[in-house]
């Protein structure tokens, strides 16, 4: 693990823009899909064009207050959009359509586990904004394209309170409120396609020092492992300056994973003075008890509320509750696979995290496109209850479902898998391994329990692993005795 | 030479005695000789065909009232596949690929658009002679003495008052369809806020431009009116108000109305002359059985300061997408993208919208926002509120809609100050939100037009509507053409 000297104290707040899972933008009419040709979802709003205006797309607002009720934050139920103005190509407008004021979530918290236990962390704010485009800096000989598609896609900007006090703790706030987001189905997650962005306000102060030392805004952070890298190599940089009696200028500074370091982008005399001001174009967007209300009654369970449920209802261990209740796609999972099949609760945990999740991971595989359907592993184990399968045979069974080779009792038929449980058939081979193991019998008979273990072996092995293990263990006791 | 009303265009329309097409190659043959400068961009095909999809519907049975009325556009608004340059260089090449609704709804009403007027760059000013496209002179003026129309609907005013237009369409922000109409001896509305769509006119200060209509008289006002209003889910800030006629009520009677004079609009700085005719309509009302009273807005001083921060800083932020990335003028040579902007936006501009942008962006700027931006809003809600106390005893307010009539081109350019002195009537009622009219009261010795300027409660257009009415029917001042006087003037 990542460590410093112990003189300082890290102080970390983060800000993370969560794209909106709307069908539209948040301004305009256009789609959001990802991945379109450029400029084919940017409309006359979009491009900004002479005279055109913004309408609030009120889904984007729904979703947001969703955000604050699943926080138990404040929900600012007048809020005001206002324009943050500056040029850059992409923003086409000249300015950003953001909150300032009054945003539509005020303060919340998240908490996090620690090393030391459960530690909450204060959200300040969040606010709704809308995306800029993207400027295109290839294949065009030394110009710029501006690509407008993501132009006006709802951002969800969630802005913590500076109560991180390590890299770890930063990551644990971002997992946590990844899959926070995910689980209330605002916002698919997806950090490639830039759904889930973060932006870090990194500090340093000499430990038991009230104030807070001066800041640097890391940009362009888009992984968990580069947050981690990009903040564990800001303060080691911050560090090393006030160690050797400089000074920290406050700045924004670009993390480049290849080179594994931050840059200056620009410092507070360079930084905009964006003159922000109440949008005149968008009255103040009133939002009515009955609107949050519907919103809360639709709300889904949350993490905490469910990981609490498997452990006290369903009988998991804390661990395995916790496991599978790390995101919304696996807690979901479980609870088809559970409600679809009648084997207990622990034998369809253990499946999960043991074979299902080894072979995602080894097939680096998230949980929604698990080749297997919730359907075919509760068939699976299923068969495992009722016998028709041992535990050995269900492992080939899963392998074929995983191959995709068909359903779970065609491939038990195909591969002549079905248990053994006529008692005929397991005498005759029970009688054959006691007659060909004299001397594990005189040790049974001689009080060596633990002699059996490897006779139901020998059973097992001998038919091919079909014969039903718990009843050779009777008869092969019957047997002896 | 007499005006033509819409209303008696449209008779002769329904009656058969004319062709839309007919009337519309009229008045574009009038345009084309025109010396006015009235209009940036004409499209006479276009206009040509639109008065024949009019001449169609007439003859399937179509009775809309205004069915083939040709009307002029200010420049500022969108109209599909028709230069739009908002009296700006930096929309020298703009082509609208939409089309404002208000535009729109004319358009649907049978309405045919016969070209753009001329107006000050991105509606800033109040002469026309901010324009890019060039100043444009005032009918009422002479080649010897040009006069200013007004501004900043200088050339809608102008295309008017000279017919070459029976009509025409204004946007106000600060007084830039009263004042124009003022000074050209029109009637001209501004409707309350939020009355009309702002979708497709090109914004300059967003909280206070509407669009309103210019016309001769308070009926074809009325007219027009009815025809540009409604809701649209494309402007958040567009009202949703039950259905209205306008012409319904507005021959009522005004026994019993109560008109306040604020003496804040009599003080120092007015004309005398426009002092006494304006006193002389206040009469004429009287003898129409309004009963008359002096009431006080004691924070009228406060709105010339307050919008000279709240408009150039919405515009500072409104102007911002005019920077030749994506459509527009842009500067021929540049080394970089700041260069490209800063010199593209230097030379697209003209110098009052630069000033403007300078203005805007100062009073936001972070430790300046609090004492211009936020004070302004501050005294915005004082002045608002004189005005709800004072139409708790009255009905309509009325005084003169500009301190002196139309100036002489060039002698005002170079004193801004002096030049924003003419919307000190008008700039209060747009900080309000309220609906006012312009109409003519009376010509001096000089012979130039005056303007009554009568304001309302918010919503109360057709009150407005109804009280400029009645004077038109007790007076024929609105009858005064520049043509006519210059005639009588001759002999």
């Amino acid at each position: 693990m990542f460590t410093w000297d112990e003189e300082w104290e890290v102080v970390i707040g983060l800000e993370v823009h969560t794209q909106l899972q709307t069908k539209s933008k948040i301004f305009s009419g256009s789609s959001i899909e990802y991945g379109a040709e450029p400029n084919t979802q940017a409309s006359t709003v979009d491009l900004a064009l002479p005279g055109v205006l913004p309408v609030m797309n009120l889904e984007a607002a729904r979703l947001a207050v969703r955000f604050g009720l699943a926080i138990d934050a404040h929900i600012n139920k007048t809020n005001v959009f206002a324009r943050k103005n500056y040029f850059y190509p992409d923003l086409p407008k000249g300015y950003q359509i953001s909150q300032m004021e009054l945003p539509i979530v005020g303060a919340g918290a998240i908490e996090i586990e620690t090393e030391s236990g459960i530690k909450s962390i204060g959200v300040t704010r969040a606010h709704l904004e809308e995306d800029a485009g993207k400027s295109l800096h290839e294949d065009y000989q030394g110009k710029t394209g501006v690509d407008l598609n993501r132009a006006g896609t709802p951002l969800l900007e969630i802005v913590s309170d500076p109560d991180m006090r390590s890299p770890a703790e930063a990551v644990a706030y971002l997992r946590k409120l990844h899959n926070l987001v995910q689980y209330i189905e605002i916002c698919d997650g997806n950090m490639q396609e830039g759904s889930f962005r973060c932006d870090a306000n990194v500090s340093i102060r000499p430990k038991g020092q009230e104030e807070l030392g001066t800041r640097t805004e890391i940009k362009n952070i888009n992984s968990f492992k580069f947050v981690e890298r990009a903040m564990e190599y800001e303060i080691e940089r911050q560090i090393d300056i006030l160690e050797d009696g400089g000074k920290i200028a406050q700045e924004t500074r670009l993390y480049d994973s290849d080179k594994h370091e931050t840059r200056s982008m620009r410092s507070k005399e360079e930084a905009h003075d964006y003159r922000y001001f109440p949008d005149p174009d968008l009255p103040p967007m009133v939002l009515s008890d009955d609107f949050i209300e519907e919103i809360r009654a639709t709300l889904p369970e949350l993490p905490e509320a469910k990981k609490s449920r498997f452990e006290t209802n369903l009988g998991l261990s804390s661990e395995d509750a916790s496991i599978l209740t790390s995101n919304r796609a696996t807690a979901d999972y479980f609870e088809l696979t559970k409600s679809l099949c009648s084997a207990d609760t622990k034998i369809i945990a253990n499946w999960m995290i043991g074979e299902l999740f080894a072979n995602l991971n080894k097939s680096e595989l998230e949980i929604s496109s698990s080749p297997i359907t919730p359907a075919q592993f509760a068939k699976l184990l299923d068969r495992l209850h009722d016998n028709t399968l041992s535990g050995k045979t269900a492992k080939q069974v899963f392998a074929a479902l995983w191959e995709n080779v068909g359903e779970v009792d065609d491939i038990i038929e195909q591969k002549g898998l079905k248990q053994i449980t006529d008692t005929g058939a397991i005498e005759a081979i029970v009688d054959e391994v006691i007659t060909d193991n004299p001397d594990q019998v005189e040790q049974f008979k001689g009080g060596n329990d633990k002699v059996i273990g490897f006779l139901v072996g020998q059973v097992m092995q001998r038919s091919k692993g079909k014969a039903n293990p718990q009843m050779a263990n009777q008869m092969l006791k019957e047997k002896m005795s | 030479m007499t005006i033509t009303t819409l209303s008696e265009l449209a008779q002769q329309l329904s009656s058969g005695k004319q062709s839309s097409v007919e009337l519309t190659q009229d008045y574009l043959n009038r345009i084309e000789e025109s010396k006015h400068n009235a209009f940036i961009s004409i499209d006479p095909e276009k206009s040509i065909t639109a008065a024949k999809k009019a001449d169609e519907r007439r003859a399937t049975g179509d009775t809309a009232p205004l069915l083939g009325v040709p009307i002029a556009q200010k420049d500022i608004f969108c109209i599909e596949g028709t230069l739009t340059t908002c009296g700006s260089k930096i929309l020298e090449n703009f082509v609208a690929p939409y089309t404002a609704t208000v535009v729109q709804k004319m358009h649907d009403a049978g309405i045919v658009s016969l070209g753009k007027t001329n107006m000050d760059e991105f509606a800033m000013g109040s002469s026309n002679e901010t324009s890019y496209y060039g100043s444009v002179s005032n009918p009422w003026g002479s080649q010897e003495q040009p006069l200013v129309p007004g501004g900043s609907s200088g050339g809608s005013a102008a295309a008017v008052a000279a017919q070459l237009a029976p009509a025409a369409t204004g946007t106000d922000t600060g007084g830039s369809i009263r004042q124009p109409a003022a000074f050209c001896g029109l009637t001209g509305l501004k409707p309350s806020y939020g009355r009309c769509s702002r979708y497709g006119m090109i914004a300059f200060a967003s909280s206070l431009d509407q669009a309103g209509p210019m016309t001769h008289t308070a009926e074809d006002a009325a007219l027009l009116l009815n025809t540009m209003v409604g809701f649209d889910s494309r402007d958040s800030t567009s009202l949703e108000l039950p259905a209205e006629d306008f012409t319904h009520n507005i021959d009522n009677s005004l026994e019993g109305l109560r008109i306040g004079l604020p003496k804040e609009f009599f003080s120092d700085g007015l004309d005398s002359e426009i002092a006494e005719l304006i006193e002389n309509a206040v009469r004429t009302y009287e003898t129409l059985g309004a009963t008359i009273k002096e009431v006080s807005l004691p924070n009228t001083h406060l709105a010339l300061p307050s919008y000279y921060v709240i408009a150039p800083a919405e515009a500072s932020s409104n102007l911002s997408r005019f920077d030749g990335v994506r459509y527009g003028y842009r500067a021929e040579e540049y080394s970089d993208l700041v260069d490209m902007y800063t010199k593209t936006r230097t030379e697209g501009f003209g110098e009052e919208v630069k000033r403007r942008i300078m203005i805007g962006a100062y009073a936001l700027s972070s430790g300046y926002y609090d004492a211009y931006y936020s004070k302004a809003q501050k005294l915005r809600r004082l002045i608002s509120d004189d005005f709800t106390r004072v139409f708790e005893n009255c009905d309509v307010l009325m005084g003169p809609t500009t301190p002196t009539t139309a100036f002489a081109q060039g002698s005002r350019t170079d004193d801004p100050v002096s030049m924003y002195l003419n919307d000190i009537y008008t700039i209060p009622v747009n900080l309000a939100g309220l609906p006012a009219i312009s109409i003519q009261a009376g010509l001096t010795q000089q012979n130039l037009p005056i303007g009554l300027h009568i304001i309302s409660p918010y919503l109360q257009e057709a009150k407005l509507l109804n009280v400029a009415h009645k004077f038109q029917q007790v007076t024929d001042w609105h009858q005064k053409t520049p043509t006519i006087s210059a005639e009588k003037g001759d002999k």
